[in-house]
């Protein structure tokens, strides 16, 4: 299970976290939906230790990402995959090559890595594309071949960052297939969003990131019956006063 | 004056030694990592060093031309013409080839890896590295600092024979020198410490230069103006890097 406790984080002056308390259960596919700049690809990025927290702390299987030594914050990496909001591959390498960054970094022999890369690659359905550059490939093959290099980590769970971002309705929904089907596969899933749509089809359950923390929880239905004015606002994607995210400052003395 | 701590260093002093020594710590465990750096080791030394050779060579001629030349200049009527060809192997294998040599390949090299490093740090590559358990120093920072250290001075040596040879012909042909005195001249002064002495230089340029272009390049931010500005900021940074340790390795050596 991952579970953030009270995290801050500031960056300047500028207070992106406010005490954010979260469990994602496992087994399941937790989405995390709030405004832009809310503060969701850090919560991601906290998990991992790509940034550290100023307060709080995050547990991974109940260990304290913070608390690692590099060692061990390397094994916690093995066992998270990560997908980036623009897929973040490697522009150097091929597809293969990128899939199988992780592996080689593991020391999986050369039969194991092409095995995998095979697998997670028709996983996501870009069977072939092996030898093509990243340059080659859409955005949306971009963030398929981002998923296939998490899978074939065989990892326990995978953050997605903002996965249908820029996509197509078609390819969305090909995306939202995928990251169900990851978690079919015994994957516990953490994804970061703003399209509604996509939340409430992958999502088994639902926190709505407001003015620095978890304003709500609870199941697709329960979030879609609650009567809170911010979440009505954030769901049906009505402008207005409620939603304006404000700047927060970080409170001095 | 910054505020003295218990140990009586002024705070930022103190500050400034602990930043060293978080980076020594990282730059050691980044060479501990051979695994991780030395398949990547040879694709560097081809883009560092193969791919320069051609500008070098070129910036090699005309160096030798206007050294020729120049020394025509000032030795005529003052010392033997032969002198020419002491001033330009002197010159070249002491200062010019290694310095302009390096100063080609800040603006190459350290360009080339500052853009490159800059763009996959604002396009969150670099991120997606660590994610994957890799050390963004072993991975990305040694192989080029390596590989710079290893092949400016290779680059070099090809620069200082072009550059004699250059002077040389320019000699032949446009003053009044023939080539057993181009030659006599080139050995009046010459000892071994010419050459190893601008090489040591040229392996140091290396190394700065290809790390300037990996800081710079990692502390990228903001987009592709970002990018454009540590690029910038690493070739400066490079070519300062050089003329200080061109100074230093003199001081030290000569």
């Amino acid at each position: 299970m991952i579970t953030l406790e009270n995290l801050t984080k500031s960056f300047g002056s500028r207070l992106v976290l406010d005490g954010v308390s979260l469990e994602v259960p496992d087994g399941q596919n937790t989405v995390i939906i709030g405004a832009s700049g809310a503060g969701k690809s850090v919560t991601l990025k906290l998990i991992v230790g790509l940034i550290e927290p100023d307060g709080g702390r995050v547990l991974v299987d109940g260990e304290d990402v913070q608390e690692l030594d590099r060692e061990q914050l390397a094994a916690l990496r093995g066992r998270i995959g990560y997908v980036f909001q623009f897929a973040a591959l490697l522009d150097s390498m091929t597809v293969a090559q990128n899939i199988a960054l992780g592996l080689v970094r593991r020391g999986h022999g050369q039969a194991e890595i092409q095995s995998r890369v095979e697998e997670s690659l028709k996983v996501v359905e870009l069977s072939g594309t092996e030898d093509k550059m990243p340059s080659e490939l859409s955005g949306g093959m971009r963030k398929r071949v981002g998923i296939a290099r998490a899978i074939a980590l065989k990892p326990r769970y995978i953050l997605y960052d903002e996965p249908t971002t820029g996509l197509d309705p078609i390819t969305a929904a090909v995306m939202d297939q995928l990251i169900i089907r990851t978690r079919d596969l015994g994957v516990t899933g953490l994804v970061v969003t703003h399209d509604m749509r996509s939340a409430f089809t992958v999502g088994d359950r639902i926190a709505l990131l407001y003015q620095g923390s978890i304003r709500r929880t609870g199941s697709v239905d329960e979030v879609r019956a609650s009567d809170d004015p911010v979440v009505r606002q954030f769901i049906e994607g009505r402008p207005g006063p409620a939603l304006v995210q404000p700047t927060l400052r970080r409170s001095v003395g | 004056m910054s505020p003295a701590t218990t140990s009586g260093l002024p705070a930022a002093s103190q500050g400034f030694i602990a930043h060293l020594g978080r980076r020594s710590i990282e730059a050691g465990r980044a060479l501990a990592d051979v695994r991780t750096w030395l398949p990547l080791l040879a694709n560097q030394m081809r883009l560092v060093g193969v791919d320069s050779v051609p500008i070098a060579l070129f910036i090699a001629v005309f160096t030798g031309i206007v050294l020729s030349l120049l020394s025509s200049y000032i030795f005529t009527g003052t010392v033997p013409l032969y002198f020419v060809g002491a001033l330009v192997g002197k010159t070249i294998m002491m200062e010019l080839g290694p310095v302009l040599t390096g100063m080609a390949l800040a603006g190459r090299v350290g360009a080339s890896i500052a853009a490159e490093l800059g763009t996959m740090k604002v396009t969150e590559q670099v991120d997606a590295l660590e994610t994957l358990a890799y050390d963004r120093y072993a991975y990305l920072v040694v192989p080029r600092v390596l590989a710079a250290i290893l092949m400016f001075p290779v680059v070099t040596a090809f620069a200082m024979g072009v550059g004699v040879a250059s002077g040389w012909i320019t000699s032949i042909n446009l003053l009044d020198l023939t080539s057993p005195d181009f030659f006599k001249g080139l050995k009046l002064f010459y000892r071994f410490k010419d050459i190893w002495f601008g090489l040591v230089k040229s392996a140091s340029f290396g190394g700065a230069v290809a790390l300037m272009g990996c800081l710079r390049g990692l502390a990228a931010e903001g987009g592709a103006e970002g990018v454009g500005q540590s690029t910038t900021r690493a070739v400066v940074l490079g070519c300062e890097a050089i003329l200080v340790l061109d100074a230093f390795w003199a001081l030290v050596l000569l």
